[in-house]
């Protein structure tokens, strides 16, 4: 994959946390992402919405390198995500892993310092120290030793978050990370990610529950292949971009801001 | 002069040998859940086989453990191709591609090798009853070349593993995670495949292809209903191919058959007692489990 864009050894954008120029995915010679352009500012919590299929995933997987650009680039604090690796924490949908593979809790956190350890250094004691304070983070401890089979979806989830954690990340992309946990889980993750964006880094977290949009974040990217509106929650969350975004597949947003809110309340309390 | 090539002993070690590098190998392949694969490349080294004889004359030796390995590795390479896009998938393409490259290898040794010893039937099925007949001498001692080309497999497979086991482990377990790290997970699964293909080819002349695959499959499947540790799987899925060797070989001069065949056949009743104690266990969890929210709400 050749990197496009401007000379890498020059910062582009240095001030932005994320920044995305002219960016196009395509699966197939079918664009997942179409000419995507999109700046999130450091120490922010942004969420990313838009229907199945509007290539939320593969925004992030853009951003880390793992799926080829057909054209575009992306830069993070100015520069391409492989000169700044160590300080972006990646958590995947927890549907991505086979969860029966023979390992602990402790172990999988101890996987997130496997870039800064290189090829040939094995981990030891100081590594589990940090992987244990990561898993200490997220109220797992108790579980370190826990095979990740046996652990609920959403302590599994919690795992998932201590290893990008473990890293000490800038940035933290996170890939549905409520997807399947329940009520109690999801608070506290989000208690976490809060903790985390008050400590000044940058949280761009993949969601598709639009009644949580307005209490958890303070920035929104609206997607569906193009960016539909990026920006400042309170300026791009309105029921007309609501609509341009997920088109007819969403009754309950024509009642607009209001009553979304009061339906996301009643669901919390039930 | 020391020698080896007693036939029991050079039977029970190449035997061994065979089983131990296709289970160390084969745990990462079990876990990745392609075992499959392992079945492809080892059909497809007959391709590569058959080629480097033609270009070179060479039945055994390094050259032929390289051209053979290559064509596992290619085998691996279109069944990627084919799989990307998307017309086909992974299963289907396993299955046009290896029967293609090992009817290719049938049909070249066919019309070119009449001849010569190197026959469909033996890279099958192996004769590891005839290892010690064919021997080599260095620094004083008489080795079967089966047995050394399986110890030399052996040992490139293990510092392999020792070396990158962390890229190794990430790029089984998270491909995505391992690429975001900079540990290039495609070229870790090459390397490793790569390996795979040289030690089948070092393992067809003892067992053949077919129960090289039985190596790969069935004590890692087998050790991950005993354990939870990575490096314990590996371990134990070692330790059951090593057993099965000699119990066997055992069984095989006993009942008069293929001494490949039962070594192979040997692995399965640790399969089934596995299965049997894992059964045992979940059930005996089971009956526990109504116990269980009282003691965990007070702890």
């Amino acid at each position: 994959m050749s990197e496009l864009g401007p000379d890498i050894r020059e910062p582009h954008e240095p001030g932005l946390a994320l920044h995305v120029e002219d960016l196009t995915v395509s699966y197939d010679d079918r664009p997942a992402l179409w000419d995507i352009d999109l700046n999130i500012p450091p120490g922010v919590m942004a969420g990313v919405v838009g229907p199945n299929g509007a290539g939320k995933s593969t925004l992030l997987k853009a951003v880390l390198g793992l799926v080829p650009l057909s054209a575009g680039h992306v830069r993070l604090f100015g520069y391409p995500y492989r000169n700044q690796r160590r300080r972006v924490g990646y958590v995947p949908q927890r549907s991505s892993v086979d969860w029966d593979f023979p390992t602990t809790a402790v172990d999988v956190v101890t996987m997130g310092l496997y870039g800064k350890l290189g090829w040939l250094r094995w981990p030891g004691r100081r590594e589990r120290d940090l992987a244990l304070r990561a898993l200490d983070e997220v109220g797992m401890e108790a579980l370190a030793d826990r095979q990740m089979s046996e652990l609920s979806g959403g302590q599994q989830q919690r795992v998932f978050i201590a290893r990008a954690l473990v890293q000490q990340p800038d940035i933290l992309l996170l890939d549905e990370p409520m997807a399947g946990v329940d009520a109690t889980t999801e608070r506290s993750i989000i208690d976490i990610l809060g903790r985390l964006r008050s400590e000044g880094r940058t949280i761009i977290v993949v969601h598709h529950d639009l009644q949580t949009v307005q209490r958890y974040f303070d920035w929104l990217v609206m997607l569906n292949v193009r960016v539909i509106a990026a920006g400042p929650l309170d300026a791009v969350y309105t029921p007309r971009n609501l609509r341009r975004t997920y088109g007819g597949q969403v009754a309950l947003l024509d009642a607009g801001g209001e009553a979304t809110d009061e339906s996301a309340h009643a669901n919390a309390t039930h | 002069m020391i020698s080896l090539a007693s036939p029991t002993v050079a039977i029970l070690l190449t035997g061994m040998l065979v089983g131990v590098s296709a289970a160390l190998l084969g745990s990462f392949l079990v876990l990745r859940g392609n075992s499959m694969l392992a079945d492809a490349i080892s059909h497809s080294i007959l391709f590569g086989i058959a080629l480097a004889w033609l270009l070179t004359g060479q039945t055994t030796g390094p050259v032929q453990i390289a051209g053979a390995a290559l064509s596992g590795v290619l085998a691996v390479l279109l069944i990627e191709t084919l799989t990307r896009t998307r017309r086909l998938r992974d299963d289907a393409a396993i299955g046009l591609v290896f029967p293609a490259l090992f009817s290719i290898g049938v049909l070249l040794i066919n019309v070119f090798a009449r001849d010569v010893h190197l026959d469909e039937h033996t890279v099958l099925l192996g004769e590891i009853g005839f290892v010690w007949l064919d021997t080599l001498t260095l620094g004083g001692v008489e080795l079967p070349r089966a047995t050394l080309a399986m110890a030399v497999m052996l040992a490139l497979d293990a510092v392999f593993v020792l070396v990158f086991y962390k890229s190794l482990k990430l790029a089984t377990f998270d491909p995505d995670l391992a690429r975001a790290l900079g540990l290039a997970p495609g070229l870790v699964f090459y390397a490793h495949l790569s390996l795979l293909s040289g030690t089948a080819v070092a393992a067809f002349d003892a067992v053949g292809v077919v129960l090289f695959v039985t190596f790969v499959v069935v004590p890692p499947a087998t050790a991950l209903l005993l354990t939870r540790r990575l490096s314990t799987l590996i371990a134990v899925a070692m330790l059951i191919a090593a057993a099965s060797a000699p119990i066997g070989y055992g069984v095989a001069l006993w009942l008069d058959v293929s001494i490949g065949g039962s070594m192979a056949l040997a692995t399965g009743p640790f399969l089934a007692a596995a299965y049997a104690w894992r059964r045992w266990q979940t059930a005996r969890r089971r009956r526990v489990r109504p116990v269980q929210p009282a003691s965990s709400a007070s702890a």
